[in-house]
């Protein structure tokens, strides 16, 4: 069984605040899903490498990538954009102070 | 003449042939779902005025003697999961109540380029995340042929709007068995196509992986039509192919379906199993050579998808932080926003993947976990390429059991996996999939789920609408 840190540690790295009945329901959950999960160790070794498994299912076509650069947007999406989120000025979304 | 239960090509002679205008059509389904939503629960938002302007454009376009596409004028309905421009658009979330879509789709830009009707947005279970639409922060989706169980999911309003004739056609997503499930369960056709073969640009993402968007219809042809309109390459989705949907005359005819053993293991409900061999059985009949076989690897299916699911969700929904978009939970300090935004707006299940998928990718367990089912998926993977090479189809069920009770399996996230059992295999080596209404337990309908090899939607189409007239 999972133990309460180990949930209170995950939802930490999860940003996520748990009331204490959702600790307990997760502790619970948690530990179901994983046990059931644990079938995997009786699963053969794949003898591909990671990154080829990765490229069998279609998830690392090198060719497929595109560029990582800031593309204009029309003015009238980018207003949209910043009009759903809760706090902004101007043309900016306001965040918190960081450090 | 109920112009609701008309096919989409039936309603796109009605309207070429003036029977009809597209007012008219438009009304009759903005009046069923006045009618009977009230107890099904298919939408979250109905888009009346919307639908009406669309259709008002449709019958000037026809007034003035212009040719009509094959879709102008159809009304159908989008899965809130995907955006339409200027309407909301929640995924069934708390996190996103309020939340206007601020761009179309690229499915939705496609299907309003070919001049769609689009009468609202159905209810999913948050986030597509479920069985049943009951994770959904808002409203339960019955089904429409027995009002005490669950549509399935997480498409199921889209399929009970399909399915009550509340829509001509409605788009889905699928990441486990998200059509191919709902369109078993209420009884109509629902086509999941190739990993990579449809844009999810404006899909909100679930698992990047394994999403992809698909067509609920009344029939075959029609999921066809929807598929050709959809389907392509679209630069704003890496993972989109250059797929152009050819029409390909499969008989049943001496066509090779493969029967693996494992999808009729234990856990399926006889009455099930009764239905799909009878359909095997018809299909044998029509002159099919029926095979058959094995996929061993299929046993580690769902474990593995429950590993790699909720892996790429704690990424994907990394992104709902209450500053970007959505609910944002005010207080002093940037990590309390995080905290308290995502604590509020997400749901049960929802926090129960993102926190599994956390501690998969979490120090320490990544190589027992996550890289362990990767290596099992392609060994899932090469079972089903190895079957391609013997067979041209795969007969099987969509789901071990027909449509269940609401509130059945809601506190028991393990049995509520189960009912995706059947789905996930191929949805992890990418293949398409099509839930084919093939008979009743009672009232309950049972599908039979096709599946084919990468790209070949249109044999299975092609079998299924021969298959369809003998079912």
């Amino acid at each position: 069984m999972i133990t309460k840190e180990e949930v209170e540690h995950i939802a930490k790295l999860a940003r996520l605040e748990l009331t204490e009945k959702e600790i307990e329901k997760m502790q619970k959950d948690l530990s179901a899903i994983l046990d059931y999960v644990n079938l995997l160790k009786k699963a053969p070794r794949a003898k591909e490498e990671h990154s080829n498994i990765l490229k069998n299912v279609g998830m690392l076509d090198l060719d497929m990538m595109r560029k990582d650069e800031a593309v204009s947007q029309k003015r009238e999406v980018v207003q949209k954009i910043i009009q759903a989120s809760p706090d902004k000025k101007d043309d900016f979304i306001k965040v918190k102070s960081i450090l | 003449m109920d112009l609701t239960e008309l096919t989409i090509k039936q309603a796109h002679e009605g309207l070429v042939q003036k029977k009809f205008s597209c007012k008219d059509l438009t009304l009759a389904y903005l009046e069923n779902i006045k009618k009977l939503d009230g107890k099904i629960n298919a939408y979250l938002t109905v888009t009346e005025y919307l639908a009406l302007s669309q259709a008002e454009k449709v019958d000037e376009k026809i007034g003035r003697g212009e040719e009509i596409k094959m879709l102008e004028g159809i009304p159908c309905a989008i899965k809130d999961a995907i955006m339409v421009e200027g309407e909301k658009c929640t995924a069934a979330s708390k996190i996103l109540e309020n939340y206007i879509a601020p761009y179309d789709a690229t499915v939705i830009k496609k299907l309003k380029d070919l001049g769609v009707v689009i009468l609202g947005k159905t209810n999913t279970d948050e986030f597509t995340m479920g069985s049943s639409t009951e994770n959904s922060a808002f409203k339960i989706t019955k089904n429409p042929h027995d009002l005490t169980r669950v549509a399935g999911g997480s498409s199921g309003g889209s399929a009970a709007a399909v399915s009550a004739n509340m829509a001509c056609f409605t788009l889905g997503s699928d990441t486990g068995g998200s059509i191919r499930q709902p369109a078993s369960l209420c009884g109509v056709v629902g086509l999941c196509p190739t990993y990579g073969a449809v844009s999810r640009y404006g899909l909100i993402a679930h698992a990047s992986s394994l999403d992809q968007i698909g067509p609920f219809a009344k029939t075959v042809e029609d999921a066809q039509i929807v598929l050709e309109a959809i389907a392509g390459r679209d630069e704003k989705d890496s993972t989109s192919k250059d797929y152009e949907f050819k029409k390909f005359d499969a008989s049943l005819k001496g066509i090779k379906i493969g029967v693996p053993k494992e999808y009729f293991a234990k856990g399926i409900d006889p009455e099930v199993e009764k239905v799909i061999r009878s359909a095997i059985e018809k299909a044998k009949k029509a002159g099919a050579e029926i095979v058959e076989m094995s996929l061993p690897s299929s046993e580690y299916a769902l474990a593995c998808y429950y590993v790699i699911d909720p892996s790429e969700i704690s990424a994907n929904l990394a992104r709902f932080d209450g500053i970007k978009y959505g609910l944002s939970e005010p207080s002093e300090k940037l990590l309390d926003v995080y905290l308290k935004s995502r604590g509020k707006g997400f749901g049960a299940e929802v926090k129960r993947r993102i926190m599994i998928g956390t501690y998969c990718l979490s120090s320490g367990y990544y190589d027992a976990y996550y890289k362990k089912a990767q290596e099992a998926r392609e060994l899932i993977r090469q079972d089903f390429e190895k079957a391609f090479k013997k067979v041209d189809l795969l007969f099987c069920p969509v789901s071990p059991f027909p449509a269940f009770k609401i509130g059945e399996k809601a506190d028991n996230p393990l049995a509520m996996y189960l009912a995706d059992i059947y789905t996930i295999p191929m949805k992890l080596a990418g293949l398409p999939g099509l839930s084919l209404p093939a008979g009743k337990i009672g009232s309950l309908p049972v599908g039979l789920q096709i599946i084919g090899n990468h790209f070949e939607e249109n044999k299975i189409l092609s079998v299924a609408q021969e298959l369809e007239k003998v079912l």
